[in-house]
Protein backbone atom coordinates (compact mmCIF):
# COMPACT_ATOMS: atom_id res chain seq x y z
CA UNK A 1 0.00 0.00 0.00
CA UNK A 2 2.72 2.47 0.78
CA UNK A 3 4.77 1.64 -2.27
CA UNK A 4 2.04 2.39 -4.20
CA UNK A 5 0.99 5.47 -2.74
CA UNK A 6 4.83 6.57 -3.23
CA UNK A 7 4.63 5.40 -7.34
CA UNK A 8 1.62 7.65 -7.33
CA UNK A 9 3.25 10.41 -5.86
CA UNK A 10 6.89 9.64 -8.25
CA UNK A 11 4.27 9.46 -11.33
CA UNK A 12 2.90 12.98 -10.14
CA UNK A 13 5.92 14.83 -9.82
CA UNK A 14 6.97 13.74 -12.68
CA UNK A 15 4.02 14.88 -14.66
CA UNK A 16 4.49 18.60 -13.10
CA UNK A 17 8.07 17.73 -14.06
CA UNK A 18 7.99 17.08 -17.67
CA UNK A 19 4.43 17.87 -19.16
CA UNK A 20 3.79 21.33 -20.39
CA UNK A 21 1.96 23.57 -17.67
CA UNK A 22 -0.02 25.46 -20.68
CA UNK A 23 -0.88 23.04 -23.35
CA UNK A 24 -4.06 24.04 -24.54
CA UNK A 25 -7.08 26.30 -24.50
CA UNK A 26 -8.70 26.62 -21.27
CA UNK A 27 -12.24 25.36 -20.90
CA UNK A 28 -13.98 28.86 -19.84
CA UNK A 29 -16.96 29.93 -21.20
CA UNK A 30 -17.61 33.86 -22.18
CA UNK A 31 -20.57 35.48 -21.42
CA UNK A 32 -20.37 39.38 -20.78
CA UNK A 33 -22.39 41.23 -18.68
CA UNK A 34 -24.24 37.96 -18.14
CA UNK A 35 -26.23 38.53 -21.04
CA UNK A 36 -24.39 38.36 -24.45
CA UNK A 37 -23.30 34.51 -25.06
CA UNK A 38 -19.90 34.85 -26.89
CA UNK A 39 -18.69 31.58 -29.04
CA UNK A 40 -15.41 30.95 -28.25
CA UNK A 41 -15.01 27.75 -29.65
CA UNK A 42 -16.34 26.26 -33.07
CA UNK A 43 -15.73 23.88 -36.03
CA UNK A 44 -12.77 24.82 -38.15
CA UNK A 45 -14.20 26.52 -41.80
CA UNK A 46 -14.08 23.98 -44.25
CA UNK A 47 -10.74 25.78 -46.04
CA UNK A 48 -8.39 24.93 -43.23
CA UNK A 49 -6.87 22.05 -43.80
CA UNK A 50 -4.57 21.80 -40.43
CA UNK A 51 -6.85 22.67 -37.57
CA UNK A 52 -10.22 21.05 -36.62
CA UNK A 53 -11.04 23.34 -33.57
CA UNK A 54 -11.01 27.50 -33.74
CA UNK A 55 -10.50 28.87 -30.93
CA UNK A 56 -10.72 32.87 -30.00
CA UNK A 57 -7.64 34.49 -27.93
CA UNK A 58 -9.48 34.24 -24.61
CA UNK A 59 -9.54 31.10 -24.17
CA UNK A 60 -5.88 30.97 -23.87
CA UNK A 61 -5.77 33.76 -21.50
CA UNK A 62 -5.39 34.23 -17.86
CA UNK A 63 -8.77 33.86 -15.46
CA UNK A 64 -8.32 37.19 -14.28
CA UNK A 65 -7.30 39.08 -17.52
CA UNK A 66 -10.85 36.90 -18.96
CA UNK A 67 -12.70 38.68 -16.26
CA UNK A 68 -11.86 42.07 -17.19
CA UNK A 69 -14.10 41.49 -20.73
CA UNK A 70 -17.18 39.78 -18.92
CA UNK A 71 -18.43 43.19 -17.69
CA UNK A 72 -18.47 46.33 -20.36
CA UNK A 73 -18.03 48.58 -16.89
CA UNK A 74 -14.41 46.67 -16.07
CA UNK A 75 -13.86 46.16 -19.64
CA UNK A 76 -11.32 49.48 -20.59
CA UNK A 77 -11.88 49.11 -24.40
CA UNK A 78 -15.52 50.31 -23.40
CA UNK A 79 -14.07 54.07 -22.68
CA UNK A 80 -13.10 53.93 -26.55
CA UNK A 81 -16.67 52.82 -27.58
CA UNK A 82 -17.79 55.67 -25.20
CA UNK A 83 -15.38 57.67 -26.96
CA UNK A 84 -16.37 56.79 -30.43
CA UNK A 85 -20.21 57.51 -29.51
CA UNK A 86 -19.70 61.09 -28.97
CA UNK A 87 -17.76 61.17 -32.32
CA UNK A 88 -21.25 59.20 -33.81
CA UNK A 89 -23.49 62.30 -32.72
CA UNK A 90 -20.88 64.76 -34.24
CA UNK A 91 -21.42 66.40 -36.99
CA UNK A 92 -17.98 67.39 -39.40
CA UNK A 93 -16.93 68.66 -42.70
CA UNK A 94 -18.52 70.28 -45.56
CA UNK A 95 -21.93 68.31 -45.35
CA UNK A 96 -22.47 69.15 -41.77
CA UNK A 97 -23.50 65.77 -41.33
CA UNK A 98 -22.70 63.10 -38.39
CA UNK A 99 -22.61 58.92 -38.24
CA UNK A 100 -26.25 59.15 -36.89
CA UNK A 101 -27.31 61.82 -39.60
CA UNK A 102 -27.68 58.79 -41.71
CA UNK A 103 -27.17 55.36 -39.73
CA UNK A 104 -29.84 56.44 -36.88
CA UNK A 105 -28.53 54.78 -33.50
CA UNK A 106 -25.30 52.84 -33.83
CA UNK A 107 -27.36 50.02 -33.09
CA UNK A 108 -28.12 50.32 -36.82
CA UNK A 109 -24.72 48.65 -37.92
CA UNK A 110 -25.23 45.62 -36.10
CA UNK A 111 -23.98 42.59 -37.93
CA UNK A 112 -21.76 44.24 -40.09
CA UNK A 113 -18.36 43.71 -38.06
CA UNK A 114 -19.62 40.08 -38.73
CA UNK A 115 -18.88 40.11 -42.44
CA UNK A 116 -16.17 42.55 -42.88
CA UNK A 117 -13.69 42.85 -44.76
CA UNK A 118 -16.29 42.54 -47.66
CA UNK A 119 -16.18 42.88 -51.78
CA UNK A 120 -17.18 46.58 -52.32
CA UNK A 121 -18.90 46.28 -55.61
CA UNK A 122 -18.34 49.80 -56.50
CA UNK A 123 -15.03 50.40 -55.63
CA UNK A 124 -14.07 46.95 -57.28
CA UNK A 125 -12.32 45.55 -54.41
CA UNK A 126 -12.27 44.08 -50.65
CA UNK A 127 -12.80 46.95 -48.42
CA UNK A 128 -12.35 47.12 -44.59
CA UNK A 129 -14.36 48.07 -41.60
CA UNK A 130 -12.02 51.27 -41.59
CA UNK A 131 -11.89 51.87 -45.19
CA UNK A 132 -15.88 52.27 -45.01
CA UNK A 133 -15.24 55.07 -41.93
CA UNK A 134 -13.19 57.03 -44.31
CA UNK A 135 -15.44 56.64 -47.49
CA UNK A 136 -18.28 58.04 -44.93
CA UNK A 137 -16.46 60.67 -44.10
CA UNK A 138 -15.02 61.91 -46.76
CA UNK A 139 -17.74 61.31 -49.35
CA UNK A 140 -20.81 62.02 -47.31
CA UNK A 141 -19.55 64.05 -44.67
CA UNK A 142 -17.08 66.14 -46.15
CA UNK A 143 -14.48 65.61 -43.44
CA UNK A 144 -11.23 64.54 -43.18
CA UNK A 145 -10.23 61.23 -43.40
CA UNK A 146 -8.53 59.41 -40.06
CA UNK A 147 -4.85 58.02 -39.62
CA UNK A 148 -5.78 54.01 -40.36
CA UNK A 149 -4.73 52.67 -36.90
CA UNK A 150 -5.53 56.36 -35.37
CA UNK A 151 -7.35 56.22 -31.75
CA UNK A 152 -10.68 57.84 -33.23
CA UNK A 153 -10.72 55.11 -35.88
CA UNK A 154 -9.76 52.30 -34.13
CA UNK A 155 -12.62 53.68 -31.09
CA UNK A 156 -15.17 53.78 -34.09
CA UNK A 157 -14.73 50.26 -35.13
CA UNK A 158 -14.88 49.52 -31.64
CA UNK A 159 -17.90 50.56 -31.58
CA UNK A 160 -19.18 49.10 -34.79
CA UNK A 161 -17.67 45.76 -33.58
CA UNK A 162 -19.46 46.20 -30.23
CA UNK A 163 -22.88 45.92 -31.69
CA UNK A 164 -22.45 43.00 -33.12
CA UNK A 165 -21.04 41.25 -30.52
CA UNK A 166 -22.46 37.28 -29.93
CA UNK A 167 -22.79 37.39 -34.13
CA UNK A 168 -20.78 34.62 -35.35
CA UNK A 169 -18.21 35.87 -38.11
CA UNK A 170 -19.20 35.34 -41.42
CA UNK A 171 -16.84 36.29 -44.14
CA UNK A 172 -17.27 35.52 -47.69
CA UNK A 173 -14.66 34.46 -49.25
CA UNK A 174 -15.72 33.31 -52.84
CA UNK A 175 -17.02 35.13 -55.58
CA UNK A 176 -15.43 38.51 -56.52
CA UNK A 177 -13.23 38.23 -52.83
CA UNK A 178 -11.49 34.88 -53.78
CA UNK A 179 -8.75 36.38 -55.38
CA UNK A 180 -7.73 38.22 -52.38
CA UNK A 181 -8.61 35.63 -50.14
CA UNK A 182 -6.03 33.35 -51.85
CA UNK A 183 -3.66 36.31 -51.84
CA UNK A 184 -3.96 37.05 -47.97
CA UNK A 185 -3.62 32.71 -47.82
CA UNK A 186 -0.39 33.36 -49.47
CA UNK A 187 0.63 35.84 -46.56
CA UNK A 188 -0.30 33.79 -44.11
CA UNK A 189 2.18 30.77 -45.07
CA UNK A 190 5.22 32.74 -46.50
CA UNK A 191 8.13 33.29 -43.79
CA UNK A 192 9.45 36.93 -43.01
CA UNK A 193 12.24 38.58 -41.61
CA UNK A 194 15.39 37.72 -40.28
CA UNK A 195 13.69 34.28 -38.11
CA UNK A 196 11.55 33.16 -41.05
CA UNK A 197 8.64 33.08 -39.64
CA UNK A 198 5.04 32.81 -41.00
CA UNK A 199 1.50 33.60 -39.75
CA UNK A 200 1.26 29.31 -39.85
CA UNK A 201 4.57 29.01 -37.58
CA UNK A 202 3.16 30.30 -34.54
CA UNK A 203 -0.61 30.60 -34.55
CA UNK A 204 -0.99 27.46 -36.63
CA UNK A 205 1.59 24.84 -35.66
CA UNK A 206 2.23 26.51 -31.94
CA UNK A 207 -0.41 27.68 -30.86
CA UNK A 208 -1.14 26.49 -27.17
CA UNK A 209 2.86 26.36 -26.45
CA UNK A 210 4.47 29.74 -24.88
CA UNK A 211 6.42 32.24 -26.67
CA UNK A 212 8.16 33.56 -23.72
CA UNK A 213 6.01 34.74 -21.26
CA UNK A 214 3.06 34.72 -23.84
CA UNK A 215 -0.16 31.93 -24.17
CA UNK A 216 0.04 31.55 -27.81
CA UNK A 217 -3.02 31.99 -29.77
CA UNK A 218 -4.49 30.95 -32.83
CA UNK A 219 -4.07 35.01 -33.42
CA UNK A 220 -7.50 35.23 -34.13
CA UNK A 221 -9.07 38.36 -35.18
CA UNK A 222 -12.80 38.17 -33.85
CA UNK A 223 -12.00 39.81 -30.81
CA UNK A 224 -10.29 43.18 -32.41
CA UNK A 225 -10.40 46.04 -31.97
CA UNK A 226 -8.36 44.38 -28.85
CA UNK A 227 -7.24 46.54 -25.55
CA UNK A 228 -4.10 45.48 -24.73
CA UNK A 229 -3.00 45.40 -21.19
CA UNK A 230 0.58 46.27 -21.66
CA UNK A 231 -0.13 49.53 -23.84
CA UNK A 232 -3.45 50.34 -22.24
CA UNK A 233 -5.20 51.05 -25.67
CA UNK A 234 -7.38 49.85 -27.94
CA UNK A 235 -5.47 47.91 -30.99
CA UNK A 236 -6.54 48.19 -34.61
CA UNK A 237 -5.48 44.59 -36.65
CA UNK A 238 -3.45 46.12 -38.83
CA UNK A 239 -1.60 47.56 -36.17
CA UNK A 240 -1.26 44.13 -34.74
CA UNK A 241 -0.36 42.73 -38.43
CA UNK A 242 2.47 45.46 -38.13
CA UNK A 243 3.56 44.46 -34.57
CA UNK A 244 3.93 40.41 -35.40
CA UNK A 245 5.57 41.27 -38.71
CA UNK A 246 8.21 43.42 -36.83
CA UNK A 247 8.80 40.63 -34.63
CA UNK A 248 9.86 38.28 -37.33
CA UNK A 249 12.20 41.27 -38.13
CA UNK A 250 10.97 42.13 -41.06
CA UNK A 251 10.40 44.98 -43.03
CA UNK A 252 6.50 45.36 -42.26
CA UNK A 253 3.62 46.23 -44.30
CA UNK A 254 2.01 49.54 -43.74
CA UNK A 255 -1.45 49.64 -42.26
CA UNK A 256 -4.51 49.83 -45.01
CA UNK A 257 -2.01 48.39 -47.32
CA UNK A 258 -3.21 45.78 -50.07
CA UNK A 259 -1.23 43.31 -48.45
CA UNK A 260 -2.74 43.71 -45.15
CA UNK A 261 -6.60 43.82 -46.74
CA UNK A 262 -5.98 40.55 -47.93
CA UNK A 263 -4.07 38.92 -44.67
CA UNK A 264 -7.58 40.63 -42.98
CA UNK A 265 -9.68 38.53 -45.03
CA UNK A 266 -8.01 35.71 -45.07
CA UNK A 267 -7.25 35.61 -40.66
CA UNK A 268 -11.05 36.45 -40.55
CA UNK A 269 -12.41 34.16 -42.30
CA UNK A 270 -10.17 31.68 -40.49
CA UNK A 271 -12.57 32.83 -37.55
CA UNK A 272 -15.81 32.39 -39.19
CA UNK A 273 -18.52 30.43 -36.69
CA UNK A 274 -16.60 32.31 -33.96
CA UNK A 275 -18.76 35.38 -32.31
CA UNK A 276 -17.72 39.23 -32.49
CA UNK A 277 -16.37 40.30 -29.42
CA UNK A 278 -14.65 43.37 -30.16
CA UNK A 279 -13.47 45.28 -28.08
CA UNK A 280 -11.88 42.25 -26.26
CA UNK A 281 -9.40 42.18 -23.74
CA UNK A 282 -5.95 40.70 -23.96
CA UNK A 283 -2.85 40.78 -22.31
CA UNK B 1 -6.60 70.29 -16.74
CA UNK B 2 -6.09 66.67 -18.32
CA UNK B 3 -8.15 66.00 -20.93
CA UNK B 4 -10.71 63.36 -20.97
CA UNK B 5 -10.95 62.32 -17.66
CA UNK B 6 -14.47 61.06 -16.88
CA UNK B 7 -15.31 59.32 -13.43
CA UNK B 8 -17.48 56.19 -13.68
CA UNK B 9 -19.21 54.39 -10.86
CA UNK B 10 -21.22 51.53 -10.51
CA UNK B 11 -23.53 51.03 -7.22
CA UNK B 12 -26.42 48.98 -6.88
CA UNK B 13 -29.90 51.13 -6.90
CA UNK B 14 -30.86 49.14 -3.88
CA UNK B 15 -29.66 46.86 -0.90
CA UNK B 16 -31.06 45.54 1.94
CA UNK B 17 -30.18 46.83 5.80
CA UNK B 18 -26.89 45.72 6.39
CA UNK B 19 -26.05 44.14 3.00
CA UNK B 20 -22.49 43.99 1.97
CA UNK B 21 -22.35 45.87 -1.53
CA UNK B 22 -19.53 45.78 -4.11
CA UNK B 23 -18.88 49.29 -5.99
CA UNK B 24 -16.95 49.58 -9.05
CA UNK B 25 -15.36 52.84 -9.70
CA UNK B 26 -13.25 53.73 -12.67
CA UNK B 27 -11.90 57.45 -14.08
CA UNK B 28 -9.88 57.95 -17.48
CA UNK B 29 -6.91 59.29 -16.74
CA UNK B 30 -3.33 58.99 -18.29
CA UNK B 31 -1.87 58.82 -15.15
CA UNK B 32 1.47 59.63 -16.54
CA UNK B 33 3.98 58.47 -14.13
CA UNK B 34 7.05 61.10 -14.62
CA UNK B 35 9.40 58.79 -15.93
CA UNK B 36 8.74 58.51 -19.17
CA UNK B 37 10.48 60.68 -21.58
CA UNK B 38 9.12 61.88 -25.03
CA UNK B 39 10.69 62.19 -28.81
CA UNK B 40 13.06 64.50 -27.79
CA UNK B 41 14.29 63.29 -24.88
CA UNK B 42 12.86 65.61 -22.55
CA UNK B 43 10.76 64.00 -19.20
CA UNK B 44 7.19 64.30 -19.62
CA UNK B 45 6.21 65.63 -16.38
CA UNK B 46 4.35 63.89 -13.92
CA UNK B 47 0.70 63.88 -13.82
CA UNK B 48 -1.70 61.70 -11.89
CA UNK B 49 -4.56 61.19 -9.99
CA UNK B 50 -3.22 61.08 -6.32
CA UNK B 51 -6.21 60.40 -3.82
CA UNK B 52 -9.23 58.64 -4.56
CA UNK B 53 -12.03 58.99 -1.62
CA UNK B 54 -15.79 57.75 -1.02
CA UNK B 55 -18.13 58.81 1.43
CA UNK B 56 -21.74 57.71 2.18
CA UNK B 57 -23.92 60.22 4.29
CA UNK B 58 -21.10 62.42 4.81
CA UNK B 59 -19.12 59.64 6.68
CA UNK B 60 -16.10 58.14 4.90
CA UNK B 61 -15.53 54.97 3.16
CA UNK B 62 -12.91 54.49 2.23
CA UNK B 63 -9.56 57.16 1.38
CA UNK B 64 -6.70 55.87 -1.14
CA UNK B 65 -3.24 57.27 -1.97
CA UNK B 66 -2.51 56.51 -5.28
CA UNK B 67 1.38 56.40 -6.57
CA UNK B 68 3.12 56.90 -10.39
CA UNK B 69 2.68 53.45 -10.05
CA UNK B 70 -0.35 52.95 -11.00
CA UNK B 71 -1.44 52.36 -14.31
CA UNK B 72 -4.39 53.94 -16.80
CA UNK B 73 -7.52 54.66 -15.92
CA UNK B 74 -7.29 53.68 -12.16
CA UNK B 75 -9.71 51.09 -11.53
CA UNK B 76 -11.14 50.74 -7.59
CA UNK B 77 -13.51 47.49 -6.60
CA UNK B 78 -14.69 47.62 -2.84
CA UNK B 79 -16.90 46.35 -0.37
CA UNK B 80 -19.28 48.90 1.63
CA UNK B 81 -22.30 47.93 4.54
CA UNK B 82 -25.39 50.43 3.82
CA UNK B 83 -27.15 50.90 6.99
CA UNK B 84 -29.68 53.25 5.55
CA UNK B 85 -30.75 54.80 2.35
CA UNK B 86 -28.65 57.84 0.90
CA UNK B 87 -26.01 58.86 -1.38
CA UNK B 88 -22.19 57.63 -1.97
CA UNK B 89 -19.93 60.34 -3.03
CA UNK B 90 -17.09 59.92 -4.51
CA UNK B 91 -13.82 61.93 -5.42
CA UNK B 92 -10.57 62.25 -7.32
CA UNK B 93 -7.96 64.48 -6.73
CA UNK B 94 -5.69 65.24 -9.79
CA UNK B 95 -1.61 66.07 -9.40
CA UNK B 96 -2.75 69.58 -11.23
CA UNK B 97 -5.30 70.40 -8.52
CA UNK B 98 -8.13 69.75 -10.32
CA UNK B 99 -11.16 67.74 -8.26
CA UNK B 100 -13.12 65.20 -10.20
CA UNK B 101 -16.48 63.85 -8.25
CA UNK B 102 -19.55 61.87 -8.65
CA UNK B 103 -22.77 60.57 -6.57
CA UNK B 104 -25.26 57.65 -6.84
CA UNK B 105 -28.05 56.96 -4.60
CA UNK B 106 -29.07 53.82 -2.58
CA UNK B 107 -32.25 53.11 -1.41
CA UNK B 108 -32.10 50.73 1.44
CA UNK B 109 -35.60 49.14 1.75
Amino acid sequence: MQLKAKTIGLVTTLSIACGPVWADPDTDQLTINGDITIITEAAAPSHMEYIDTIYSGWRFRSDETQAVQMDDFDNPGMLGVENALAAWDTEEGSEGKSCASCHGAAESLAGIRAVYPKWNEAKGMVTTLEMEVNNCRETRMGAEKWKYTGGDMTDMVALISSVSRGMPVNVAIDGPAQSTWEAGKELYYTRTGQLELSCANCHEDSYGLMIRADHLSQGQINGFPTYRLKNTKLNSVHARFKGCVRDTRAETFAPGSPEFIALELYVASRGNGLSVEGPSVRN
Amino acid sequence: MASGVKPRVKVPKTAAAGDTITIKTLISHKMESGQRKDDDGNIIPRSIINRFTADFNGQNVIDVTLEPAISTNPYFEFEAIVPESGEFTFTWYDDDGDVYDTAKKITVS
